[in-house]
């Protein structure tokens, strides 16, 4: 294991510091410091303090674990591995993220999943253990959002949420959903098989944080889907 | 020299403050220490501190902090301020020279308060008086530029990285109960002294992260009352209007949050009636001071602060409390490396005001 005194240093010089250690990495007294464990694949990260923005960013495998809070655009395009923050993530967590997992134990900032997208085998995946803020999900392309409201009594999101969404899924864990999704989505009360698709998934986000699979599983779950493979068609053409 | 595309600058403001609701004051370095996390938000071409209750000997005068080109500006502005205002003091203002910040303009300072047969003459109120006197050195002394004016209160701001500016301020030297702080990456204009943040008008100052996308809607009409908007930054318009709505329209800083962070009509339609009027009347008297684009801005005033995100939250800010000392920064980092222990820590929505004042019985 290698441990990382991250105090007074420039980000460049940490990242340099993380690109030359292999392995399990610790890192303490972060404060701020930028792009840490960008692109970085096959290792595992540990960070003590406050990591700086785009935390993981273009992140290629590995793990990286924050004890404490995330800033702005945790995960920005990341490719696989995963990303677990035992606090709460900032604004546009999980941006343009085109692969692997991100876990969530508290709440993530407003345009979380913004521009989300998925090929192949490539399927993002993002857990939220609280609440999203506005605008989640924003022109979601492809991938997974599912969002617990552990704690919430009412739904668990901001305002316009799911605008310009145009492909994958998202999960919200409520009684009612907001009345301000847009029209060219489709909510439903997620099926028994919808359920299976997940539970594998969130079995594994209560693991981590040692959430109790009873809680985290009871009440009733939304799907939201795009209602047709189009659905911005009509707002830009005239056909 | 290096072209487009050879260097990247990550940048995007960064604004820091702090303010102690019981009043106790404390000198600028933990101020500077929160800024310098955020080092690279900014590039190096404006920072800036505004400060509170830190002329406690001068309380009752109006403190004007002047930058001058030259000395036909010096003298053509001291013409003007020492016919309308009895000057107790005037001297330049404490600097370290340091290698960081090069071609500082001369810098001084004056207290005093307006002649009492002046201010009966014009039939102003005091601090109408002392905003048009700003505004007349402001568009008509050629080098002259005021940029702080209100009591009890400082501005301090450069061309440089804010610790920088910070250390040749000699902000260790005073002790305030508010402090903000700003480091610039200006988007539209080439930086300079005066360009840096916080902007301020009487005691009302502004540091701002973002660039608003209504700029000249918001100029053209403030500009209908008197203000003008010299130096085409956006933060400067966004000052003029909260001096505009909360000091000479007389709304609250709620009713202002209300005005230039206002919720979409489509929001508006689906509240209870009492509060639909409310916010569609503020939204029809003050159509052209509604502020779009991505702004987080802190306003410091006497007694208090406020932190407000446009209503689509496109700036980031998050809001710590420990015991009576509340944080606002771009980012945690900022908050936690003074004060690794929060009581509470918070994002506050898009276009939701933060407001902490002095506690009640504190005197600022």
């Amino acid at each position: 294991m290698t441990r990382i005194d991250a105090a007074e240093k420039y980000f460049q010089q940490l990242n340099e510091e993380i690109r030359g250690a292999s392995g399990e990495i610790v890192i303490d007294n972060c404060c701020g410091q930028r792009y840490i464990g960008a692109g970085m694949s096959g290792k595992d990260l540990l960070i003590n303090g406050v990591p700086g923005n785009d935390l993981g960013c273009y992140l290629n495998g590995g793990t990286i674990r924050v004890k404490g809070n995330a800033q702005d655009q945790t995960g920005d395009t990341m490719n696989e591995g995963t990303v677990v923050v035992e606090g709460s993530s900032g604004d546009a967590t999980g941006y343009a993220m085109r692969g692997g997992k991100i876990f969530v134990r508290g709440n993530v900032g407003y345009r979380a999943g913004i521009h989300m997208k998925a090929y192949q085998d490539h399927q993002p995946l993002i857990i939220v253990g609280g609440e999203a803020g506005s605008f989640l999900g924003e022109y979601q392309a492809g991938g997974t959002i599912i969002v617990l409201g552990l704690g919430s009594k009412k739904a668990p999101m901001g305002n316009l949420c799911c605008a310009g969404m145009h492909g994958g899924r998202m999960f919200v864990r409520c009684e009612e959903l907001p009345d301000d999704l847009p029209s060219q989505v489709n909510t439903a009360v997620a099926s028994l098989d919808d359920m299976a698709s997940i539970e594998g998934s969130l079995k594994e986000f209560c693991k981590t944080f040692e959430i109790s699979e009873k809680e985290a599983f009871s009440g009733r779950f939304y799907l939201i889907t795009p209602n047709t493979k189009n659905p911005y068609r009509a707002l830009y053409t005239f056909y | 020299m290096q072209y487009e595309g050879q260097t990247r600058i990550p940048s995007g403001c960064a604004i820091s403050g702090i303010f102690s609701r019981s009043g106790e004051k404390f000198n600028g370095e933990d101020i500077i220490r929160s800024i310098t996390p955020m080092h690279d938000r900014s590039n190096g071409l404006g920072g800036g501190f505004a400060a509170y209750g830190i002329y406690p000997k001068q309380k009752d005068l109006y403190a004007f902090h002047v930058f001058y080109d030259s000395v036909r500006a010096k003298e053509e502005c001291e013409h003007i301020i020492s016919s309308s205002f009895d000057l107790n003091v005037a001297e330049k203002i404490p600097t370290r020279r340091i290698p960081e910040i090069t071609d500082e303009p001369s810098i001084w300072r004056y207290f005093g308060l307006p002649y009492r047969k002046q201010l009966d003459d014009t039939g102003l109120d005091e601090r109408e008086f002392v905003s048009r006197f700003v505004m007349k050195v402001n568009t008509e002394v050629r080098g002259a530029y005021v940029f702080s004016s209100g009591k009890n209160m400082g501005v301090f701001k450069a061309v440089g990285f804010p610790e920088d500016v910070g250390r040749f301020y000699r902000l260790e030297d005073y002790e305030g109960y508010c402090w903000t702080a700003h480091g610039r990456y200006p988007t539209n204009t080439p930086g300079w002294w005066g360009g840096a943040h916080p902007f301020a008008l009487l005691d009302y100052s502004v540091v701002h992260n973002g660039e608003i996308s209504s700029y000249d809607a918001n100029r053209r009409f403030i500009e209908m009352f008197g203000y003008s908007c010299t130096l085409l930054t956006d933060t400067e318009a966004i000052t003029y209007i909260i001096d505009y709505l909360n000091r000479r329209q007389g709304l609250s800083l709620n009713e202002v949050a209300d005005v230039v962070a206002a919720p979409f009509w489509s929001q508006i339609e689906a509240m209870p009636e009492e509060k639909r009027r409310y916010y569609t009347y503020l939204r029809n008297i003050y159509s052209s001071l509604l502020i779009t684009g991505p702004f987080s801005i802190l306003v410091g005033y006497t007694g208090g602060m406020m932190a407000l995100n446009d209503r689509c939250k496109l700036r980031s800010m998050v809001v710590g409390e420990h015991g009576d000392t509340v944080y606002v920064a771009s980012e945690e980092c900022a908050i936690r490396t003074i004060q690794p222990n929060l009581d509470r820590l918070w994002s506050p929505r898009g276009g939701e005001p933060v407001i902490v004042t002095l506690n009640k019985g504190v005197t600022p």
